[in-house]
């Protein structure tokens, strides 16, 4: 539950990025003195590493944080 | 000698005695040469990455799309950011992975998880063809960049030998911990200068980046809203190149190895939370193109741009150092692109073809040795061959995104095997070049990669669910 939380937090700024450009396609308003389009691009790459921070503390206190990727540990944990 | 010639040649020098002297102590094993030993804390997996992200195209083919093609350019900006998103979640537990089986490379990966040698050294094949044009364009930038920053003291082509001939001794000796050594100098001082050009060009020309940005509004309504300066890079296809470009970012074999070389995944993915902020150069190498265009409209070669309006605007030895810095940027990719490149060789091509037991002091030796040929024949191309590296570039992305099924749904899945990635792997290949080849890219507005990869993820999905269940194979090699 978590994971699948700490997922579509750090999944925001993607979707932000990706999805949000045909609403932004245009100058006004200008911010900062940078036209629309850049500035939000500039504030969503700029925003990713709260996102991804938020992330991590949500699924840091979990040992094996991504399910699927743990089933590929082996039960002996044998190393090289 | 020049002013700026000394400059340069003193950073070049610098470098290379910095990662002679950057290997440490002790007997050079496969593990420590290919994946510095697995033992590099958050700072030096940061510099390694950002090393890698930083390079020549950044430099010189960042402002030459910011001052030919205007926002297109902005998708740079963004993808590196879903890069790390996608990075925060894939790459732990592909490190697990690799720490557990001491895998080296990309093609270790799915020898590992799919048990198949012809998936491997299919991903080897992909791997070094899409490599040695990045190579290729790493060193005709670095030529480029001493040859207009020196004032054309140095021609481009000797540029090329000397900073290439040191970048390869460098590796042989230290392998992985002297290319993060290196790392460190191109850092401080790439950044440097691009904070130093990127507020500092706008200011002496305009007074300031709103007032040129204001300026740029003015004469070119158009540039800073897709499409730009192009008729084809409209919203669809800065999105599907943004995806593409994400996706594929650590499908890149260097890339891929890089997060081996961590000594925990706790610092893979502190580092993914930082790296979005090493973005920000990427914006000032922006306002450079931005303010050429506006200063010196109708240059023929848009990538020269940025050196181009630095010589005019700044004392010799200011060129000079950012032409350093600039041969520093292309070295340090290069380096790890010869290094990479060298072990898909002789790890997952040479090696299968030998019978019997092949010790790891063997690999060793054999990949140093591939490492020279790589190396030579990277130089030959950079000197001799035509001005396709762009495209050549684009097809290598375009090929490389290719594995990024094969590498999520192994992570996260039991229930693929091989042959549905081998599959789609081909199938995505197929549409790349033809696409390609015949002149569709972009395909109906998005980005022929872009296409390639929607085909090769549905062959996969409908491979895996004909193929029925099967157990993943993740076997220590041999």
């Amino acid at each position: 539950m978590r994971a699948r939380f700490s997922l579509a937090v750090a999944f925001v700024p993607a979707l932000a990025l990706v999805a949000g450009l045909p609403f932004v396609n245009r100058l006004e308003p200008v911010v900062f003195g940078l036209p629309l389009l850049l500035f939000w691009i500039l504030a969503w790459v700029l925003a990713t590493p709260a996102f991804l921070a938020a992330a991590y503390l949500l699924t840091d206190r979990v040992p094996a944080d991504i399910p699927a990727g743990a089933r590929h540990r082996p039960a002996d944990g044998a190393g090289r | 000698m020049t002013v700026p010639l000394l400059v340069i040649l003193a950073f070049i020098l610098v470098s290379a005695v910095v990662g002679m002297v950057g290997r440490g102590r002790g007997e050079m094993s496969l593990e420590r040469w290919t994946v510095g030993g697995r033992r590099f804390g958050v700072i030096l997996v940061w510099l390694l990455m950002a090393g890698e992200i930083y390079t020549t195209f950044t430099f010189l083919g960042a402002s030459g799309w910011a001052y030919s093609r205007g926002a297109p350019a902005f998708y740079i900006l963004a993808y590196g950011t879903i890069g790390y998103i996608i990075s925060f979640f894939l790459l732990p537990p592909l490190w697990r992975m690799a720490k557990r089986l001491g895998l080296h490379t990309q093609p270790d990966f799915f020898l590992a998880r799919y048990g198949s040698p012809a998936l491997a050294a299919l991903v080897a094949l992909v791997g070094v063809v899409s490599i040695v044009p990045y190579l290729q364009l790493q060193l005709a930038g670095l030529g480029m960049i001493v040859e207009i920053a020196s004032g054309g003291a140095i021609s481009s082509s000797v540029a090329i030998v000397l900073a290439f001939a040191l970048t390869t001794v460098f590796v042989y000796t230290s392998g992985l911990k002297g290319i993060a050594w290196v790392a460190i100098i191109k850092d401080v001082s790439m950044i440097a200068a691009v904070v130093v050009i990127g507020i500092g060009l706008p200011t002496m020309y305009f007074g300031g980046v709103g007032k040129m940005l204001a300026e740029l509004m003015r004469q070119h309504p158009t540039h800073l809203t897709f499409p730009g300066g192009t008729t084809t890079m409209g919203v669809g296809w800065v999105t599907s190149t943004i995806l593409l470009t994400g996706m594929g970012f650590y499908c890149w074999p260097h890339m891929f190895a890089s997060a081996f070389s961590a000594k925990d995944e706790r610092t893979i993915r502190r580092n993914a939370v930082i790296m979005p902020l090493y973005q920000i150069p990427i914006l000032l190498v922006f306002f450079v193109g931005f303010t050429a265009l506006l200063v010196l409209p109708g240059l023929k070669q848009p990538d020269t741009a940025l050196l181009t309006l630095v010589t005019r605007s700044y004392p010799g030895w200011f060129a000079g150092f950012v032409g350093g810095a600039g041969a520093v940027t292309a070295m340090v990719p290069a380096s790890m692109l010869l290094l990479v490149a060298s072990t898909l060789v002789a790890k997952n091509l040479y090696r299968p073809l030998r019978r019997g037991a092949v010790t790891d002091a063997h690999l060793m030796r054999a990949s140093r040795g591939f490492m020279l040929i790589v190396a030579a024949v990277a130089l030959v191309l950079a000197l001799w061959s035509p001005n396709e590296l762009v495209t050549l570039l684009i097809f290598g992305y375009d090929g490389i995104a290719q594995f990024f099924p094969g590498i999520a749904l192994g992570l996260f899945t039991r229930r693929i095997s091989a042959r549905p990635v081998i599959l789609g792997l081909l199938a995505g290949e197929a549409v790349v070049i033809s696409l390609i080849w015949t002149g569709n890219d972009p395909f109906l507005g998005m980005n022929a990669g872009f296409v390639a990869l929607a085909v090769n993820t549905l062959v996969t999905l409908a491979a895996m669910a004909m193929g029925g269940a099967t157990e993943a194979v993740v076997s220590s090699e041999s």
